[in-house]
């Protein structure tokens, strides 16, 4: 009889952190072939305009960009949370809750300049989503709920506070839909590139990967939120504050998300609709998982996603293969990934009886 | 072997190894028709292992078992309880949410069907709970039961899938004094129809209740089998605790200086709530040791965890250097400079996951030593990480290497050189050598003997006697909670200690 065993693996060299990603990536297009094949679409055509759709014209690339920022933030944000071990499902309300509070501030700033509107708008944005998130970190510590749950369940409420405002004291006067007046100029943020929508917020979600790989790596901070993480009873033992640890956290992790939310109204939409995210903190999870949750790994998945979901229009057009392989794709992606990391700490064995 | 009658279970020169540890080393175990076989033995010693071997829940590495005369090659928990092979575990196997009927047949054949034959099963139930004394109501639910009515359930699941060997692990551990006598009348029933029954245990008088053959493990090996009936608790307490004298530690003579640890009428309850600790008392002082020996499970563990700030007493008051500890709080017993070495040192004293250094600043890591605003002063840290590493000759591919894989020594001298590097006042350790080979005990002993030519006064907590022989000053006992005596270290007897950790009082 032949048994097949999972047993751990001696640590891999450091050059595999670098390859195995890249593995992943490659196996994960191999497999993507089914499906684009099953929708009768030619493959190599296909994947040309995959990635021309995303990357091929200067226009093209920078929405790659816009399309990147709010995912590179919401997957900070998660990446920020797990490596504690608070389970932040809630980016997709914090990121409303980021929205929302800019949108009040941007249709009510009237004629402040904005060198003081948009730094007041960012800061609120990430204390709105940074206490959304406190909230499920606070009855985690203290009421022993489960963050998971609490996380998620608040999307909901979040979505639905925003559903009453925006059919209530936020509606566009005169408007029959649920939407919000137009922020004022002062309250958009900036294009930086001509003839595109290259904004200020896709700097900020950048400059966030260098300011969350410097609080894990540089910092007392991200030196306790990582012991919390790993094991939370030695962390105690020695004696750090575990439930402030995990408020901070979450809070950071909120607001990260929140920021997220401050850029989609601030320098896309202008104004709050009820379909603000298409689920954008649901997707940064995933970007989380496959960046391993490191930020440069959460940086690279990202932009990965970014690709798939911009290309992914041009290949549709271009071949009537519809969109949702796009999904079909990212979902693939975080399998391979999952099973790719899995292989870098354990190997089969096979035992001969 | 004493039978000569056919045992139910043989089980031959069983080896089983976890990565570099050998749990068990070829040992032989046999148990007969309608006796309780008692399996005594430190922590660690193999005992739960062994039976989880013969309960098809670990593979052994080496060795035969025989059930009932046949070779039995168990691959699953499935396989043994077909050939009538129960255990029931230290933590129950229960679906809380669940009736008890419900929890029986999950996994029989009346639980597999797509409509549940509840009638025959509770018919069943029903004889079994009467034939057995086992009174439970199969329509309760499983959370609102007792412990000790839990326990009957696991019993009568077993019974139901006809097991007529039944391993029962550390069963009255979770038990009150009236729910073990319970316990032990099933238990002879059961033998009387000619069942057998493996107990597990490591507390003495219990095994002396209980059982009619005793099996002592040490260190994974059988160092003895015993007739209850021509055994004592003195005699298995040495058999269990008793090494060679391993090493010839030399100690100067001191003297102790003032109390640097005070507990004052310290009452503590255990995860049951059950009182663990009761009205305890104990002074340390500057240059001694204090050892306090005792059978595992007798207070020691709640006991550590209210010194080292990771559990609320009911009652006391604890001082250090004469400022009261607050309880419940790690980083008051840290401020007070005491050094903690806990027994669970891979899951509450290292953070395993994490690199040498990161283990070694873990206490002052927000000390301006090595951090300003919040920044962690990198080159500052790696000296001293690196010097540690030095000082304490651990073995390490670097101080980036991740903890979990250092040796069983070399894990302690990482929580050793974080403890001690503070120059404590008084340190508190617990059960410092369990697992540790040979040389990294000798290690651990110097350098706590070190600690107290310093004028640090430590309480070491160990099971093992000749550890606390050869460092003490003082020796106390504790059993059940309480100080059973206490005595200077060399006018003290192995007799005397013997006597006080089976609760034997002069």
């Amino acid at each position: 009889m032949i048994r097949i065993r999972i047993i751990k693996r001696k640590p891999l060299p450091a050059w595999a952190k670098i390859v195995i990603p890249i593995a992943a990536i490659v196996a994960t297009l191999i497999l993507s072939a089914i499906p684009i094949l099953l929708a009768g679409g030619d493959l190599w055509k296909s994947y040309f305009y995959l990635f021309y759709g995303a990357l091929g014209t200067r226009f093209n690339l920078l929405e790659t960009f816009v399309k990147a920022s709010p995912l590179l933030l919401t997957g900070l944000a998660v990446a920020f949370a797990f490596r504690a071990k608070f389970w932040n499902i809630g980016a997709e309300g914090q990121l409303l809750a980021g929205a929302l509070i800019a949108t009040v501030l941007g249709v009510h700033m009237g004629n402040l300049p904005r060198p003081i509107v948009l730094p007041l708008i960012i800061v609120a944005g990430f204390l709105a989503g940074g206490i959304w998130a406190a909230i499920p970190g606070i009855l985690k510590t203290k009421l022993k709920v489960d963050d998971v749950v609490s996380t998620l369940l608040l999307n909901y409420v979040m979505w639905h506070i925003m559903g009453a405002l925006l059919f209530g004291p936020l509606q566009q006067p005169g408007s029959s839909w649920p939407r919000s007046a137009a922020i004022v100029n002062a309250a958009r943020y900036p294009i930086l590139l001509p003839r595109s929508r290259f904004h200020m917020g896709i700097l900020i979600a950048f400059f966030a990967v260098f300011v969350i790989w410097f609080i894990n790596n540089k910092t007392t901070f991200g030196y306790r939120s990582k012991a919390v993480g790993v094991n939370i009873r030695a962390a105690q033992f020695g004696g750090i504050n575990t439930t402030s640890v995990i408020v901070w956290t979450a809070l950071v992790s909120g607001g990260l998300a929140g920021l997220a939310g401050v850029g989609e109204l601030c320098a896309i939409q202008y104004r709050l609709i009820m379909d603000i995210s298409p689920g954008y903190g649901y997707t940064g999870i995933v970007i989380a998982m496959l960046g391993n949750l490191h930020p440069v790994g959460v940086l690279f998945s990202a932009i990965f996603f970014s690709v798939i979901i911009v290309g992914a229009q041009t290949m549709s057009r271009m071949t009537g293969v519809p969109t949702y392989i796009a999904e079909v794709i990212q979902g693939m992606a975080l399998m391979v990934m999952l099973i790719f990391l899995l292989f870098m700490e354990y190997r089969l064995k096979v035992m001969k009886k | 072997m004493i039978e000569a009658r056919q045992p139910m279970v043989r089980m031959s020169s069983i080896t089983k190894y976890f990565l570099d540890v050998t749990a068990n080393d070829k040992v032989d175990f046999s148990l007969y028709p309608g006796e309780i076989c008692s399996l005594l033995g430190e922590n660690g010693a193999g005992k739960t292992t062994l039976m989880n071997v013969l309960f098809g829940y670990y593979a052994c590495d080496e060795g035969e078992i025989f059930i009932k005369g046949e070779r039995a090659d168990l691959s699953s928990p499935k396989d043994a309880i077909a050939r009538g092979v129960g255990m029931i575990h230290q933590h129950f196997a229960l679906v809380p949410i669940q009736t008890v009927l419900e929890n029986i047949i999950i996994g029989t054949d009346s639980g597999k069907t797509i409509f549940l034959d509840l009638k025959t099963a509770r018919r069943k139930l029903l004889e079994l709970e009467q034939r057995f004394g086992l009174e439970i109501d199969p329509d309760a639910h499983v959370w609102t039961l007792s412990v000790g009515e839990q326990q009957k359930v696991e019993i009568l699941k077993a019974l139901y899938r006809n097991v007529d060997i039944l391993i029962m692990d550390e069963p009255t551990a979770v038990l009150a004094p009236a729910e073990t006598d319970d316990l032990f009348s099933t238990l002879k029933t059961l033998v009387s129809e000619g069942r057998s029954v493996v107990f597990i245990s490591h507390k003495l008088h219990e095994v002396m209740d209980i059982s009619d053959r005793i099996v002592v493990l040490r260190g994974g090996r059988v160092v003895a089998e015993r007739h209850t009936a021509e055994t004592s608790t003195r005699e298995l307490a040495n058999l269990m605790v008793g090494r060679d004298l391993l090493e010839d530690t030399t100690k100067n003579q001191l003297e102790p200086g003032r109390p640097v640890l005070e507990i004052k009428q310290l009452d503590v309850l255990n995860d049951m709530k059950l009182p663990a600790i009761k009205n305890l008392n104990l002074v340390v002082r500057q240059n001694e040791i204090l050892g306090m020996a005792g059978i595992s499970g007798n207070g020691q563990r709640e006991l550590s965890e209210v010194l080292f700030g990771m559990r609320n007493p009911a009652r006391g008051a604890i001082k250090i250097n004469n400022t009261p500890l607050k309880f419940g709080n790690p980083s008051s017993a840290i401020k007070l400079n005491m050094a903690r070495i806990p027994e669970d040192r891979m899951d509450t004293g290292l953070l395993m996951d994490l690199s040498v250094e990161e283990n070694i600043i873990l206490e002052d890591h927000a000390s301006a030593e090595f951090q300003a605003y919040g920044v962690m002063k990198s080159k500052i840290i790696h000296q001293y990480a690196d010097k540690l590493i030095g000082d304490y000759s651990i073995a390490t591919a670097g101080r980036d290497a991740i903890t979990k894989r250092l040796s069983g020594g070399n894990l302690q001298k990482v929580m050793l050189a974080r403890e001690l590097a503070g120059n404590p006042a008084v340190v508190i350790a617990a059960q410092p050598t369990r697992g540790l080979d040979v040389g990294a005990m000798e290690y651990i002993h110097q350098r706590l003997l070190q600690e107290r030519e310093r004028g640090v006064g430590i309480l070491l907590i160990s099971e093992d006697l000749d550890e606390i022989f050869s460092l003490s000053d003082r020796i106390a006992v504790i059993y059940e909670g309480k100080i059973m005596g206490e005595v200077v270290a060399k006018t003290a007897s192995r007799e005397q200690i013997g006597l006080w950790m089976a609760g034997v009082k002069k």
